[in-house]
Formats: structure tokens, sequence, C-alpha cells
């Protein structure tokens, strides 16, 4: 059967079985929408936020990005799981004791004060609607590959499919059908690097297989290295950035992550302390496999198309690099007329994407407009293919290959509907309960937060049709925006006794306002009015993806300065924080 | 009394999560960054030492420390009559 089919038939099973746990799965009241009525088991919970915390990026790009890092890739694989170390310990217990649904919740009653629970409400936005816009894209991506069809067609389908979960199911929904999700795109990431692993290495398991030796003997990771020298590249095992920058990225990644509100809002959803903690360590547990494979997938990823493409003749070049140009993901351009395909050190373009040409080469190449002069490299790669093009590079049967579409939806869609419950909750809960209409009643309160859903989906939707360079920038420096505004609030809020109103709300608007600067600066510019400044002036050599420490540490000491100038918090507020220091006596979240 | 007792298990927690939290900088910051150099000069089969500690090693490391803290957390709970059964 041919891999279009086995997609339909692969695709068309895992969504059945997705709607019919949705409906079956119905919320009827608010607690059931917002937090599942509480009432999740450990283990089913740590599967619906592996597959929550595990997007689009992670399945799709991550492993991609990695095989083009090398070693620098370690960022995203120590931050995004030690981060969650963080959330473990230091979060996720005290704030199921506190027992309410969201962030801004936290922050509200935590420092006695509407403007922070504003504050927080537009941080949890932001940062929501930048990680969603990537899920739309990357919905879109895999959508069209698979159904054929223009991009933009691809993010409407992917829309309308979230949307339908979304509204239906609210957080009950979500989490059961999350904990298919998860099994689904698991097995389907761990198949093919499976098959890879063993045909490469002898070794079936992809962790240690990365380790091991070729068929002629000499280790994987050291034939990679020396192919990298012979191209060009920096070695793949030392990686280019500055052992400072390395280091940002990685604490700003980690700390954003454990802020970020989607996942915390999962802790809500168990009966006990006891099981809050549980959960989060099955759920590092789910996303280690991931986590570790993906590294290994980098490296047969990166091995196999050196081998593949390097010093080809373009003429006998397998049909899944043609079938990727056709999609404008994979471009060529024959610099020095030989034919043959000529992959080294330096950008094959002037910009990022190729321009396509509606001509064709003599090779029958499609051609391109912006072919760069500068270097000798012909070849341009879009980084978001490599796990989805991984098992046709590899050779594996054409169901493999239809098993990763069905795997990148489920990771796009579980996450995008988490995000987007967030975004409704934050409108129709902190917004409009909590603040505009506090005598809303709870039918109303559930159409508000429908409705917000809608209207999330289609701004998400057009982000993702149109993702002006701006967003692309964004989505990287969400974290960086939840470590500057979020963790030393709630951090502080439960360590810091008498850390008050004053101190948490001056922290979080200077760390945010300082690290929204620092973009605009150094990464996105001010449109049409400033460009970015060059890296050369970055503050003490700090990327803006790894500023967020920076502005974390801002965060911090502004927080503990003006608390300690400023009167202590009420007496019934410190005896919160002594009251969810203890695990007993939980109880359901509240209104 | 209660209060006491309160105190006691806060600072308990507290150096539980000292010592979890040194050994997460040690495996991620120092054994997989500032150190990955010295430690590249290491091998382990395939692998050079620091480069696994930064892309594997860390993330084992992780998983294991969450559940430590699972286990003694609820070994803490019950010695101070918190636990809910």
């Amino acid at each position: 059967m041919s891999v279009q089919t086995w997609t339909w038939i692969l695709v068309g099973v895992t969504f059945t079985l997705y709607f019919g746990i949705a409906i079956w799965a119905r919320a009827g009241s608010t607690k059931e929408f917002y937090i599942a009525g509480g009432g999740v088991s450990p283990l089913a919970n740590g599967m619906a936020t592996a597959a929550d915390w595990m997007s689009a990026a992670s399945f799709i790009s991550m492993a991609g990005l990695i095989s083009f890092m090398g070693y620098d890739g370690a960022v995203y694989l120590m931050g995004w799981t030690g981060g969650y170390v963080l959330l473990a310990l230091l979060l996720a217990p005290y704030l199921r004791k506190f027992g309410k649904f969201t962030v801004p919740d936290f922050i509200g009653d935590r420092y006695y004060s509407n403007t922070a629970r504003t504050v927080a409400v537009f941080c949890a936005l932001i940062v929501s609607f930048t990680y969603v816009a990537g899920q739309m894209r990357g919905v879109g991506i895999v959508f069209s590959q698979f159904l054929q069809v223009q991009i933009h067609w691809g993010v409407i389908i992917g829309m309308c499919v979230v949307l339908f979960f979304a509204f239906l199911g609210g957080m009950k929904g979500i989490t059961y059908t999350q904990v298919a999700q998860y099994c689904v795109l698991i097995f389907a990431f761990m198949v093919p690097a499976i098959f890879i692993s063993f045909n490469m290495t002898g070794n079936p398991v992809p962790q240690l297989g990365m380790g091991g030796t070729l068929e002629n003997g000499s280790y994987l990771l050291d034939t990679l290295d020396e192919l990298h020298t012979k191209l060009g590249f920096s070695e793949y095992t030392s990686g280019s950035k500055s052992t400072w920058d390395v280091f940002a990225i990685t604490c700003a990644l980690m700390v954003g992550t454990a802020g970020l509100p989607h996942v915390i809002v999962r802790f809500f959803t168990v009966a006990k302390v006891r099981d809050a903690r549980k959960s989060a360590g099955l759920a590092l547990l789910f996303i280690a496999i991931l986590y570790t494979t993906a590294p290994a997938i980098a490296v047969f990823a990166r091995t196999n198309l050196i081998e593949t493409v390097s010093e080809k003749q373009y003429s006998e070049i397998p049909e899944w690099f043609k079938n990727w140009e056709n999609t404008g993901l994979i471009a060529w351009a024959d610099k020095n007329n030989d034919g043959k395909i000529q992959y080294v050190a330096g950008n094959a373009l002037d910009g990022k994407k190729p321009i396509f040409t509606n001509e064709r080469g003599t090779h029958g190449q499609r051609k391109i407009e912006n072919a760069s002069m500068k270097t000798a490299n012909e070849l341009y790669v879009d980084r978001d293919i490599m796990v989805l093009a991984n098992p046709e590079i590899a050779n594996l049967p054409n169901w493999v290959i239809a098993l990763v579409a069905a795997g990148g939806l489920a990771a796009a869609l579980s996450t995008a509907a988490g995000l987007l419950l967030v975004i409704s909750t934050s409108v129709s809960r902190d917004l409009i309960k909590m603040q505009l209409r506090p005598n809303i009643s709870e039918k109303n309160e559930l159409r508000v937060a429908r409705a917000s859903i809608v209207v999330a989906v289609v701004i998400a939707g057009i982000f993702g049709i149109y993702p002006p360079g701006f967003v692309a920038a964004v989505v990287a420096l969400a974290f960086g925006l939840a470590a500057a505004s979020f963790f030393p609030a709630i951090i502080l809020g439960i360590f810091d006794k008498r850390m008050n109103r004053e101190g948490a709300i001056a922290g979080m608007v200077v760390g945010i306002t300082l690290m929204l600067f620092y973009m605009i600066r150094y990464k996105t510019g001010l449109i049409g009015v400033m460009d970015p400044r060059p890296s050369s002036e970055w503050w003490f050599g700090t990327s803006p993806e790894g500023f967020g420490t920076i502005a974390m540490l801002v965060n911090f000491v502004v927080s503990m300065v003006v608390s300690r100038l400023t009167p202590a918090p009420p007496q019934e507020v410190q005896e919160i924080v002594e009251n969810i220091r203890i695990p007993s006596g939980a109880g359901a979240a509240t209104h | 009394m209660a209060d006491k007792k309160a105190k006691e298990y806060w600072s308990k927690n507290l150096r539980y999560l000292t010592i979890l939290l040194s050994i997460w900088f040690l495996v991620s910051y120092v054994c997989g960054i500032l150190l990955v150099d010295q430690l590249n000069n290491i091998r382990l089969g395939g692998f050079k030492l620091g480069f696994w500690f930064a892309q594997q090693g860390s993330i084992y490391v992780f998983v294991v420390l969450i559940f430590v803290y699972v286990n003694w957390m609820n070994k803490l709970d019950k010695e101070y009559g918190y636990d809910e059964e």
C-alpha cells in the first residue's frame, strides 16, 4: 500500500479514537470544563501532562534542530526537562494545595491585588498565544504534507479539529484525549527510531545505538564528527555557542518551562498533593522517553542526510528529496554546474527561505532566485522536516512513514488544545468572573469560555497561515518572557512569607519590560522603525534567547528590595503561605 | 505545638530540596556545560562523557531526582501525620 493510503488509515483510526473519547468525556460543569472535576488518576494525568508538554515543536522540530546544532542542541534537551524538575519540586505540590484553577488566580490571591492578577493574565496570554501560533503552524505542515494541500488549508483543517475538541470536552475531554494522544505520539516517535538504530548500528535501543558502532567498526559519533570536519561544519559533539550563552539559554528555558501556565494547570486535576507529586514524576518519565531518543534521531538523521546527498548526482537522488523540494522545504541551486549536490558549511541562500521561480533547471530541479554566491553550499534543508523525512531517508516501510504523520498531529493537537483552554480560562475566569462581572452565572461563564476559545483559535490560525518573522522570533522568546515574569513571583510567593504585593508587581513589571526591551533591541527590531542591533552589542555576550535568565535575576532582586521597603503582607495572607506548605487537607480545587 | 511541627516539617523539606537541586545543578550546568570540554576527554563507549551528560545523562538523573523526592516526601508526610489515605 502507498504512504498516502496508510496515512489516511492511521490518521482516520486515531482521530476516530480521539472523537470517541471527547464525546464520552463531555464536560457538564465549569469545574469539569476547567480542571476535569479534580478526579484524574496520577497515571492518566502523567500521560496527559506529557502530551500537553510535548508540542509539535518537540515532536516535529526538536530532533531536526539538534541535528543542525550538534552539542548546542543540549540547551533544549536539558532546558525543557530540567525545568520540569523545578516545576515538580518547587511549584506543583504547593500550587495544588493552594487549590485554585490558574496561575493568575494564585498571584491575585497571594498578592491580594487585582493589579497583580491583571499583570499575570497579561503575561499568561502573551506566553500562550505565541506558543499556540507555533502549534497551528505545525498542524498545518503535517496536514499539508499528507493531504497534499497548500499549507494554509492545512492550518484551516487543523483549526476546525482543535476547535471541535476544545469546545466539546473542556479539560475532562482534553485530559483523556491527551492520554490517547500520548500513546500514539510516543509509539510513532519510537518505531522509526528503533528501526533506524537497528539498521545503522545493530542496536535496537536508540539511546545506546547513538553511542554504538557502524558496520565498519568505527563509532557513529566519531564518523559524524569526521564528516562534519571534512565539509567545513564545526564538530558535531562540540558546538559553536559560547559556554556562557549555552548556560544562559539553558537556564532561561528551564525557568521558563516551569512557568508555562498550560502545564502548571495540569496539577490541579489530581485529587491530592501526594498525587500531584507522583504525576509530576510519571510525566517526566514519559517525557524523557522522547527527549532521550530525540538526540539519537538527530545523529542518525544527520549522518544519513550527509551520506545520501553529499556529492551525489541530482538525477539519481531518491524520491523523498524531490517530494520535499515540491513542498518548498528543500531547495538546491547548482552553483558550479556539475549536476552534483555540494553540501558544505555556509548559508546556501540570501535570506532565510528559498524563493522559487516557476521554472525548472537543466536537471529538473526547481529554480530559486536567491541562491547566495558567497558560499559554495548548494543545499537548503528546512529544519522542521528532519523527523518527518527521517523514515523516508532511511528507506523504512510505508506504514512507518504514515505513523509519523499521525504522531505529529497527535503532538500538535494535544498541546494546542491545552493552550487554548488556558487562554479561555484566563479570559472567562481571571478577567470576566474575577474582575468585570463577579456574579456571572455558571452557564454564562461556560459560554464565555467557549466563545473565547473560538476567538483564540481564529487568531492562532491567522498567525499559523501568515507567520510573520516577528511571531517566529517571539515563539522562541515565550520562555524568556515566562521566566522574566511569572517564575520569581510564584517562587517567592511560596518560599518567602515576607514577599508582598508591591514587591511582586514591581518585579513582574520590571522583569517583563526588560525582557521585551532586549527582545526588541536585539532580536525583532521595532517593525518599520528600527532594525535589531548586532550581536556584537549583546550585554555580557548574552543572546536574546538566554536573556530571560538575566531578566529573571533582576526580577528577583527588585522584588526582594521593594518588598523589604514596603509593609509586610496582611496576617491572613501569611497564613495562606503557611497553609500551602503543609500537604494535608488539599480538598478539591475551588472557585 | 502544631506550629512547631509545621516549622520542623518545612525545614526538612527545604533540606531535601537543597540536596536534590544541588545534584540537578551538578549534572546539567556543571557536567553538561561548564566542564564539558574537560569531561569530553573521557570516553563512555562511543560517547564523549561531557556530550553524553548534556544530551542523555542529565535527563536520566532528572527522572530519578523526582522519584526520590516523591519517595522522601511521602515518608516525611507519614512521619508528621500529614499523609492522607
